[in-house]
């Protein structure tokens, strides 16, 4: 096992981890549960396939999943700012439509029940190991933006007082509803465009491909305590051990299974506490009086 | 104390309206309103693609109750989703999220299939069924205690360790079927020996091919027994006083810890127990994915259903009637369409919930005013 | 008097708001005192109603610029509305309030705080998890070339503010490190940085040490010194006494006084502050029975040496000890926030104790569940039935055995038809209305929900009862109803201890009252021996005893 390319097939696995718990850092710091994230993530995968496959050019695709990823988001963002729905259950069904909307659509589109005709992707430069991509660039950098706009700019104070002590926030004009809108869109943008990366890289869409990706993801905001260096850092422990069992694919030293359940199990030891309690934002999930 | 006649018990009272009403309002309007709006997007979706919803609505109904094959499918799918849907909605009475249905449902049809095949053949199914009904029970509620003990002594909340453990069992169970136990070339356990549960074309011919076995009315008998349980028996009352209300719960002498203990745990349980529909009704053996997708289900036909075991009974039948409804259609419209349909509801409703109640009681408080 | 100096951008920019909403008149700080003084603040004939509640009838205020002004009255006399009211966060339903001479009725809050107008609420309104400086420029961010969040300036601006008030307090600590009185100066802060010149102070001893509020009072005095004015709404007349100019005192919803402070004397406020309304049950003093209680040690609620910590490590009860006998009602009253919630609380199993033990009949329970100090004897009205003492979408019935389930159910499931016969028979019984055991609790009045909850209390076995606030959000003859069970029961030997913010209902009750002051037993007296003087005394603090 070569280490260079451990570590860059390591980044390449990393990448929708990283956009998808950097967005969904942003909307849970602002006090609105993300369980949605593999949904963003599978719209944002398809629409890019779509724009990609009808424009030709995989720019034009990366516009289309972000727009995938926002007209979820903003269906996440009224139902429970607007209509205080319960956040978890609509989480849960957001999951669940974008599943059935990405299939219809399939269908409709493409005439087929399990995967896209092939598309234009980034790179392609068989020797630069991934890293001709732009979007992997992005990727890597987005947690440090995300760490930056959260401590450094007023819109991140802001945030951050939203999903801790909204009422404080409102004392002094803050408007919560417009923060939280607004932080729910940059996840539904951030994790469409890990399904985008996703998708362009394997240059196709397949059913339900994110295969759980957005949970991954979550337990590495969970596991990194809802902070965008360290859940960037959880993303890539995650993405390493991944490439582990890949790479060690052939002798069955540890069952695959169980390299696949680390970051589950680490998200609960991390919630019970046993290493560092790790505290939400103790305004998430609460409906705004 | 100023004369007042004695009350009777059911007499009506005009200074308020009768209870059940308000009550039924309340319950049913919500997923009226969801069904609207899913009739809506159905009417689009087809539309789009380019057919008449009239028909095609008339051809779903003709291919899910209209036929009894068709019939047969819904009620057996209907069944697993009662299991789930019954799991998820006891939780929610308790106040407690339980996303695991998934694996309680697939450790429970896992630890049947070991049941079936370690019982001789010859064992008679009144005690080969409570056995592997008791197995399915066990393993769904060691699963569910897991996020039950988390949560009572670290505070862990439950729905992220009910979704994360999800993903822990599942791998489990993959890697005992797939390393241990599985039939060459596939993915699931041998035959089992007994416990195989007649289905509903043994009665009936006309239900021929399809899967509706006895593990409906299982399904419904622990539908009653979970009624029973919530509105008539102690722990019930205690564990919906939990849910509405936990701190005049504590005020009322009631040990919020144990509620949410037993609640998770008994959660898990019945989620288990609906693994017997696959594994002893179905295909008689344990298959790898056969839970997939019955957890999240689960929740919105709790959600549908109001939380209230009659009504996650008729949300199962509505949601597998979806499903297979999806089938019927296929030549006219993607059954996908009925996947785009489920989240529509879902959503639905829980967006109706909130604002109707709002709606409804600001109305009768004008009203009365 | 010297103009504030204008160094921060913050203030710049909320004086430019202020214009921006034609507000600019606003920016005429400060008034000289030797000028002739229009009034800083000046509210008439002020309605505000909640539902059935009116907290606000044509109260009136009338502060002068410059001055510390005290509101004071008990809870529930409408100090907070009105201020309220001032601060935007309501309208009033009638009224007018006028801002340094301009009308201003029924604005908005950032119309408030754009024009100087500074509350600082009891509970405060910060964020714990994040730092001074973060919470002080909340809202109004400095910001270097447009995105980036200037922490250095706002650093600069709390250690600037600082220096000019003496309200010291490091930028980069975090809220939730601080102790309560640094909390407040940063609450404080928070309003002087937007500009403030009018600060209102909501209770703002209520979580302070001695030593702490003497501490603000330097402040205050400092910020008077600068021109500010300063309304303090309190309950707490010894702590002003020194430091306010002036005193408003209001009862009822109603002003009923406004005095300078130098020519009034504490015995005075307080007779204002308590004295009596007409009611039903006032002047119904029932003596009861005329005989002494004798003493039977062992029996009843004892209570030794109780403590308990509250959230921020404050003793919120210090070392209360006291005796109910059977046959007793000993009432304690007193302002609420002075620890009876949380007595009530950890008597009856809902809140840990820190030290001491509490015994019925001579049976120590100060570690039982809920359910054992039922057993024990112990029954209790809380004071909230809609948080604690009914689940509101049960039904009646079922609310009736909340906390009886036991003896109502066999072998694990409830009698249905014992329930519903129970039922039948206290609603009956407590007149309970509508007389239909399948409603929610939630669609009763107020009135009716407490009767369930008083039915249900008072119907089981029990010799120690809990009763606070029992006759809260009532109608009056509920309320008469109410007062006749306990007296029945304390008739029938029963310890009861009777916590009310309502003096008359203490009085009328009670064999031997007790006023709670911070968290102590300041004084028990007997019921003969009490008078509203008296009593609001030491509820004001202001006279200080030793409790038995």
């Amino acid at each position: 096992m070569n280490p260079i390319s451990f570590l860059t097939q390591m980044i390449r696995i990393a990448v929708p981890y990283l956009f998808a718990a950097s967005g969904g850092v942003v909307a849970e710091r602002s006090g609105i549960v993300s369980l949605t994230l593999e949904g963003f993530m599978l719209s944002g995968a398809f629409a890019a396939v779509l724009g990609t496959n009808y424009s030709g050019s995989p720019w034009i695709g990366v516009l289309c999943g972000i727009t995938g990823g926002l007209i979820f988001s903003m269906i996440h963002a009224v139902a429970t700012i607007r209509y205080r729905a319960d956040q978890v259950v609509v989480g849960v069904a957001i999951n669940l439509l974008a599943i059935g909307v990405t299939r219809f659509f399939l269908k409709l589109f493409f005439a087929s029940s399990s995967n896209s005709p092939r598309v234009a992707g980034f790179g392609g430069n068989i020797h630069a190991g991934g890293f001709d991509n732009p979007l992997l660039w992005i990727g890597v950098l987005i947690a440090p933006i995300v760490a930056f706009v959260i401590y450094k700019t007023p819109f991140g104070l802001r945030v951050r007082a939203a999903g801790e002590h909204p009422d404080a926030a409102e004392s002094v004009g803050v408007s919560v509803t417009r923060v939280r809108y607004a932080a729910v869109a940059i996840s539904g943008i951030l994790a469409a465009l890990g399904g985008v990366y996703l998708a362009l890289d394997q240059h196709q869409f397949t059913d339900q491909m994110t295969a759980g990706r957005g949970f991954i993801a979550i337990s590495a905001v969970i596991f990194g305590r809802w902070d965008p260096l360290r859940a960037a850092a959880a993303c890539l422990l995650f993405a390493a051990a991944e490439t582990l069992q890949i790479q060690l694919q052939g002798s069955h030293a540890i069952p695959s299974q169980f390299i696949e359940m680390i970051p589950y199990a680490l998200t609960i030891i991390a919630l019970a506490g046993v290493v560092g309690r790790a505290v939400p934002p103790a305004a998430l999930g609460k409906a705004q009086a | 104390m100023t004369a007042s006649s004695a009350p009777i018990p059911g007499q009506k009272f005009s200074s308020a309206p009768p209870p059940w009403r308000e009550h039924a309002e309340e319950a049913l309007i919500p997923p009226l309103v969801a069904l609207l709006v899913a009739l809506i997007c159905g009417d689009l979706l087809i539309l789009s693609y380019g057919q008449s919803p009239a028909a095609v609505y008339r051809l779903l109904l003709e291919g899910t109750w209209g036929n009894a094959y068709g019939f047969g499918q819904v009620l057996y799918k209907a069944t697993t989703l009662a299991f789930t849907g019954l799991a998820v909605s006891f939780g929610l009475r308790a106040g407690l999220f339980n996303i695991g249905g998934e694996s309680q449902l697939a450790a429970g049809g896992f630890a049947a299939a070991l049941t079936g095949l370690v019982l001789p053949a010859a064992t008679p199914l009144a005690l080969a069924l409570p056995l592997c009904m008791l197995a399915a029970g066990l393993a769904g509620g060691v699963v569910g205690s897991v996020p039950a003990y988390l949560k009572t002594r670290f505070g862990a909340h439950e729905v992220i360790v009910t979704i994360m453990l999800n993903f822990i069992v599942l791998a489990l169970l993959n890697w005992f079927i797939a390393g241990h136990l599985h039939v060459p070339e596939t993915l699931h356990t041998p035959e089992i020996h007994a416990g195989v549960l007649p289905r509903l074309s043994d009665i009936n011919p006309t239900f021929h091919g399809s899967a509706a076995n006895l593990a409906l009315v299982v399904a419904i008998l622990v539908a009653v027994v979970v009624w029973f349980y919530l509105f008539r028996a102690r722990g019930g009352y205690d564990l919906r006083a939990v849910g509405l209300q936990p701190d005049a719960a504590e005020y009322g002498g009631i040990s919020v810890r144990r509620v949410w203990l037993r609640a998770l745990t008994l959660s898990g349980v019945i989620a288990g127990m609906g693994g017997i529909n696959y594994v002893l009704g179905y295909k008689h053996y344990y298959e790898d994915g056969f839970a997939s997708g019955a957890g999240f289900l689960g929740i919105a036909v709790a959600l549908v259903g109001r939380n209230h075991p009659f009504g996650v009974l008729l949300a199962a039948f509505f949601f597998a009637t979806l499903s297979q409804g999806g089938l019927a259609i296929h030549a006219f419209v993607p059954k996908q369409m009925m996947d785009v349909l489920q989240g529509v509801v879902i959503i639905a409703v829980a967006m109706a919930v909130p604002e109707v109640t709002r709606i409804l009681r600001s109305a009768r408080r004008r009203s009365d005013a | 008097m010297r103009e504030r100096e204008e160094g921060s951008g913050k203030r710049e920019a909320g004086r430019a708001e202020a214009e921006d909403l034609g507000l600019s008149s606003a920016s005429q700080f400060p008034l000289p005192a030797s000028r002739f003084p229009l009034p800083a603040i000046r509210m008439v004939g002020i309605d505000k109603s909640f539902g059935a509640i009116q907290a606000n009838r044509g109260a009136s205020l009338e502060v002068l610029p410059g001055e510390i002004h005290a509101l004071v009255g008990e809870n529930g006399a409408g100090k907070s509305t009105l201020m309220r009211v001032l601060g935007g966060l309501m309208k009033p339903d009638a009224g007018k309030v006028e801002v340094n001479g301009r009308d201003v009725t029924g604005w908005s809050t950032n119309d408030a705080i754009a024009a100087g107008i500074g509350i600082v609420h009891q509970h405060f309104m910060l964020v714990p998890t994040l730092t001074v400086a973060e919470n002080l420029v909340l809202g109004c961010e400095p910001k270097t070339r447009g995105i980036v969040l200037d922490y250095d300036q706002a650093a600069q601006d709390v250690r600037q503010l600082s220096s000019e008030t003496g309200l010291v307090i490091e930028p980069e600590r975090l809220i939730s490190d601080l102790s309560v009185g640094e909390a407040q100066r940063v609450e404080i802060l928070k309003v002087l940085f937007r500009g403030a010149r009018i600060l209102v102070l909501d209770e703002p001893t209520a979580v302070l040490s001695p030593p702490e509020v003497r501490e603000l009072w330097t402040v205050l005095r400092r910020l008077r010194e600068k021109g500010d004015t300063i309304v303090l709404i309190t309950h707490r007349l010894d702590e002003v006494v020194d430091l306010s100019d002036t005193i408003t005192v209001m009862r009822a919803g109603q002003t009923v006084a406004r005095i300078k402070t130098s020519e009034t004397t504490p015995a005075e406020i307080a007779r204002l502050m308590v004295g009596r309304e007409v009611s039903l049950s006032a002047g119904k003093r029932v003596q009861p029975l005329g005989r002494p209680i004798p003493a039977e040690p062992g029996r009843g609620l004892t209570v030794q040496n109780l403590s308990i910590v509250g959230s921020r490590g404050i003793r919120v009860v210090d070392d209360v000890s006291f005796n109910v006998k059977p046959g007793e009602i000993l009432g304690i009253a007193g302002v609420e926030g002075n620890g009876q919630t949380e007595l009530i609380e950890a008597i009856a199993g809902l809140r840990p104790v820190a030290k001491g033990q509490i015994l019925i009949d001579g049976v120590e329970i100060t570690r039982r569940s809920v359910a054992n100090r039922h057993d024990a004897g112990l029954s209790h009205i809380p004071e909230d039935r809609h948080r604690r003492g009914l689940i509101m979408e049960y039904t009646v019935g079922d609310n009736l055995i909340l906390g009886l389930q036991k003896h109502f159910s066999k072998n694990g499931i409830i009698d249905g038809g014992r329930v519903m016969e129970h039922a039948i028979e206290e609603i009956s019984t407590f007149d309970i209305r509508p007389p239909n055991p399948l409603l929610a609790a939630r669609t009763l009045s107020g009135g009716n929900q407490q009767k369930v909850v008083v039915a249900r209390e008072m119907g089981r076995t029990f010799s120690v009862l809990l009763a606070s606030q029992p006759t809260r959000g009532v109608d009056v003859g509920a309320i008469e109803f109410i007062h006749q069970e306990l007296l029945a029961a304390r008739a029938e030997g029963k310890a009861i201890l009777l916590v009310s913010a309502e003096l008359n209902e203490v009085l009328a009750l009670s064999d031997r009252i007790a006023v709670m002051y911070r968290g102590k037993l300041a004084v028990v007296m007997p019921t003969a021996d009490a008078t509203e003087e008296k009593l609001g005394e030491y509820m004001i603090g202001t006279k200080k005893g030793n409790a038995a």
